[in-house]
């Protein structure tokens, strides 16, 4: 288990927990969706909307609006509004969309949030780590499914 | 697939409303080409803009007057270093050349191949340097070269830009356009993700252009300094959290040629101001 941690932590952005879905462990279905929670731990959609907003973490602002944080400047409109979004998805479509969207649109521009394997050319410092943690994602999940009001 | 679709609404009534789109670009009675039909090499755009059309209203105007476009005093002291000996030649660029008018037209039509090497202009002016001059190479992004290749480019202000993309040009091309459509880095962007997908999408507080290098060397308000073309490539990559080729490798001057020939047809608007 010990030796198990210590490569965890070489690989990942964060350190992985024990039952923690590793980024290339994560089950994916047909549609993109992940059923299974990544950690096992309620997500908390306070600390996700944080982790939404800031720019060196979710930075979703930069390209979705979100009525919810109208106080917070400049939403961009690369991808679409998430308005009400958890009226239009369950909860692991919302989770495999974060954690990697290319499984459920194809050619997307949206980041993969849990993924750390596959990049060409990644800065040194981003090899072989991913976005956000899992946690981070669960967390983003939650605060997401609080959004009903289109 | 109904949020699919929405999605692609949402895109196309963006991409309707392109910001300035019909503001038009006259400095000093002149009237430059910022919109104008994609070169036939484009398959995914019909209309090509300047990158000047998705600036708001104050940084547009900055390049309306010589006077106010703060990218004139760089060039203003290019033309001194224009006059000043280097090396071991001890000879300056006017030593051989009688005005920097006579470099007219050379911006609209590089990067471009001679003597199988494909050439920027940063390239010709360290040639000038190292074998006319005797001088050491001047350093690729460095004040004295973006400030000289914006005062030699600056010649061809008004001109279209028309760089060759066949014959010995294209292998060069064709790697540049590899490079173009490549997603790299830990957000996985290519450069047509942002420029050719999305231009006038907003991402956060910046107004996403195609990316067209038409103006450069540019003075940016971010950094307020002339910028060049593979100074702002290395940007973009390190934004995408991807590691930069180097300024002036072959993929850079490749991916400047493939950019450049997406810009043909558009005015030379060097020096430019962005924000």
């Amino acid at each position: 288990m010990k030796h198990a941690f210590a490569i965890a932590m070489v690989v990942t952005a964060v350190p992985v927990w024990a039952g923690e879905v590793t980024p290339s462990s994560v089950s994916f279905d047909e549609y993109g969706a992940v059923t299974e929670s990544l950690t096992g731990v309620t997500g908390d959609p306070e600390n996700g909307a944080k982790v939404f907003a800031n720019r060196k973490q979710g930075n979703c602002l930069a390209c979705h609006v979100n009525s919810d944080m109208a106080d917070a400047p400049f939403h961009g409109e690369v991808g679409p509004s998430l308005d009400g979004v958890a009226g239009r998805w369950e909860i692991a479509d919302l989770r495999g969309i974060v954690a990697n969207s290319k499984k459920t649109f194809p050619g997307t521009i949206m980041p993969a949030f849990y993924i750390d394997a596959g990049y060409e050319r990644p800065l040194e410092k981003f090899s072989g780590k991913s976005l956000l943690s899992a946690q981070q994602v669960e967390d983003v999940v939650a605060y997401l499914m609080t959004l009903t009001e289109e | 697939m109904r949020t699919i679709a929405t999605v692609c609404t949402l895109l196309l009534v963006a991409k309707g409303a392109v910001a300035g789109e019909d503001a038009v670009l006259d400095i000093e009675g002149e009237t430059f080409i910022t919109k104008t039909a994609a070169p036939a090499h484009m398959e995914n755009v019909d209309t090509i803009f300047s990158g000047w059309v998705f600036r708001t209203d104050e940084t547009q105007a900055l390049q309306l007057d010589d006077f106010d476009n703060p990218a004139f005093v760089f060039v203003d002291q290019a033309l001194d270093q224009w006059d000043t000996a280097e090396g071991s030649a001890g000879k300056a660029c006017s030593s051989c050349h009688e005005d920097v008018s006579e470099f007219e037209g050379l911006k609209a039509k590089l990067p471009r191949v001679e003597n199988g090497e494909l050439v920027t202009l940063t390239n010709l002016v360290n040639t000038c340097v190292t074998e006319r001059m005797g001088a050491e190479e001047w350093s690729y992004s460095g004040s004295k070269m973006s400030g000289m290749t914006a005062l030699i480019a600056h010649q061809s202000r008004g001109m279209a830009m028309d760089v060759k993309i066949d014959g010995d040009a294209a292998p060069h091309w064709e790697l540049g356009k590899e490079i173009y459509y490549t997603r790299v880095g830990q957000l996985q962007m290519a450069c047509a993700n942002c420029h050719e997908d999305n231009y006038g999408n907003m991402i956060r507080a910046d107004h996403l252009s195609q990316g067209q290098i038409n103006g450069f060397p540019l003075y940016r308000l971010k950094n307020a300094k002339i910028n060049t073309t593979h100074g702002r490539f290395k940007g973009c990559m390190k934004n995408i959290r991807a590691t930069p080729y180097k300024e002036g490798s072959a993929e850079f001057k490749a991916l400047e040629l493939y950019v450049a020939s997406r810009g043909n047809g558009l005015s030379v608007e060097t020096p430019a101001v962005r924000n």
